[in-house]
């Protein structure tokens, strides 16, 4: 990746939308909000507010540039790599399957790595890939300044196919620039880093749920004046409540 | 025995009417790389020569490429009655028939300054626009504000007769007009993918739809729009 697109892709481009954003930003709403948060508001169940597009763009920007390193590419280790593995069934399919993304996303956008802890319903979007497997790696794509956040997935590694990512250094050969970013740019560090805060930002909110499950249960019988005939029922009936005690 | 020979002769005439079938399949129509009406050079400053020549050469000629492969498959899929391939097939189709729709209008909406480039509408496009707009400038103006205002990758086929009426509208990606409207004929389409301008302008998008306008060809547009309008 040449200096030149550099220059302009990060001093330019990112640039302004930062920019931009900022001007959008000041005496609304969505001041004093955190960049993943104005994301979120302003998708708006896909009907995008103005804001969106510059602060997605923002935020994609700052994951790209984090996602690769000078002397990067070779393998991954460890759990990310037996997860890929596991998901894809090798590495060299990982790869072949997400340049194919990065190769046909028509038009502008991203193609992403992403681990995905389940839920089928995301209310803010429509999940694009809705099952019932959970705590997995997915590959993505997504048009314009879309990002997996929408969806509720955790983003670990990208590719900018906008075409001011690769037009100076390889004009219309974009799997050209695929083939080199992932041979020579990939920081598989940092998409290892990203991966354990995944897996435990997912175990947090399983826990929390489990816990928000469990009160939900044990909070029944105990809520108002009229439960208390039905908790010595309970009790008379011999049942095993902790509650009683 | 009269039923019989009735039955084969029948028989024989569908087997030949699906041997009548084959030169049918082989005759799919392909598509190919129209000439440009200019040298690659002809359209600078406006528009670099480097740009024209792999704008045309690759982008172009890579949409039709790949236009015909996608009409190879869906012919077979048809002949197969393969419904999901053939439904599979449309984005491809559109996308890339769109773009070759869409990029052999563009070479018609440019010309070089001294072949009429840039000269403005005249006659009855002219009077439209000016009764739509109020005049040429505030065309300009609006379509240039629609134009860089498209997020990503789109075209901007400006100026179309709907019923007779001109309007502006914006397309994403490679989709052509008339997906915004089936009564929508494209008179004037300005590429704002990146690919058109980058080499150049860099991320200055509004410089280059400023430049543009040098070179369109109006004489073009008026000729549609007369056919359309008489």
């Amino acid at each position: 990746m040449s200096r030149e697109t550099l220059a302009y892709h990060w001093g330019k481009h990112h640039r302004t939308y930062v920019e931009n954003l900022n001007k959008q930003v000041v005496g609304t709403d969505l001041e004093g909000l955190s960049l993943e948060d104005i994301i979120i508001v302003t998708y708006n169940k896909g009907d995008i507010l103005p804001a969106f597009n510059n602060a997605a763009q923002a935020w994609n920007h700052d994951f790209f540039w984090e996602s690769m390193k000078p002397g990067g590419g070779g393998k991954p280790s460890g759990d990310l790599l037996d997860l890929i593995e596991r998901d894809f069934g090798s590495f060299e399919r990982f790869i072949e399957e997400f340049k194919a993304a990065a190769a046909t996303q028509f038009g502008s956008g991203w193609a992403w790595l992403a681990y995905k802890a389940n839920r089928l319903d995301v209310e803010n979007a429509v999940n694009p890939w809705p099952s019932e497997k959970d705590k997995e790696l997915v590959i993505v794509k997504s048009p314009n300044a879309v990002n997996p956040l929408v969806w509720d997935y955790f983003p670990l590694l990208t590719i900018d196919v906008w075409e001011h990512a690769y037009y100076l250094d390889f004009q219309n050969r974009r799997p050209d620039y695929i083939s080199v970013f992932m041979e020579k740019l990939v920081s598989w560090e940092t998409v290892n880093t990203r991966l354990e805060k995944a897996k435990a930002r997912a175990a947090e909110r399983e826990m929390e749920e489990e816990r928000r499950r469990k009160e939900e249960e044990e909070g029944k019988p105990t809520n108002e004046e009229e439960d208390d005939d039905d908790l010595e029922m309970y009790v008379d009936n011999d049942n095993d409540d902790s509650e009683a005690e | 025995m009269a039923l019989r020979s009735s039955v084969t002769r029948r028989t024989l005439t569908l087997g030949l009417n699906s041997t009548r079938l084959l030169p049918l399949s082989r005759s799919l129509q392909t598509f190919s790389l129209p000439d440009l009406p200019y040298d690659y050079g002809a359209l600078e400053p406006a528009i670099s020569g480097e740009i024209m020549q792999l704008h045309h050469q690759k982008h172009h000629q890579t949409y039709i490429t790949n236009y015909n492969k996608a009409l190879e498959q869906l012919h077979e899929a048809i002949q197969k009655g393969d419904s999901s391939t053939v439904v599979k097939l449309q984005s491809a189709i559109k996308f890339n028939g769109g773009g070759h729709v869409n990029h052999s209008i563009f070479w018609k909406n440019l010309a070089p300054i001294r072949e009429g480039g840039g000269e403005p509408p005249k006659a009855s496009l002219g009077w439209a626009i000016d009764t739509h707009f109020g005049s040429l400038e505030s065309l300009i103006q609006k379509m240039n504000t629609e134009g860089a205002a498209l997020q990503g990758s789109g075209w901007w086929l400006g100026v179309n007769k709907e019923l007779k009426k001109l309007v502006i509208e914006t397309t994403p990606n490679q989709d052509p007009l008339v997906t915004k409207g089936p009564h929508l004929v494209p008179l004037l389409g300005i590429d704002v993918w990146e690919h058109a301008y980058y080499l150049q302008y860099k991320n200055v998008r509004p410089d280059y739809l400023k430049n543009i306008w040098k070179v369109i060809n109006w004489k073009y547009a008026s000729e549609v729009y007369e056919k359309e309008c008489a």
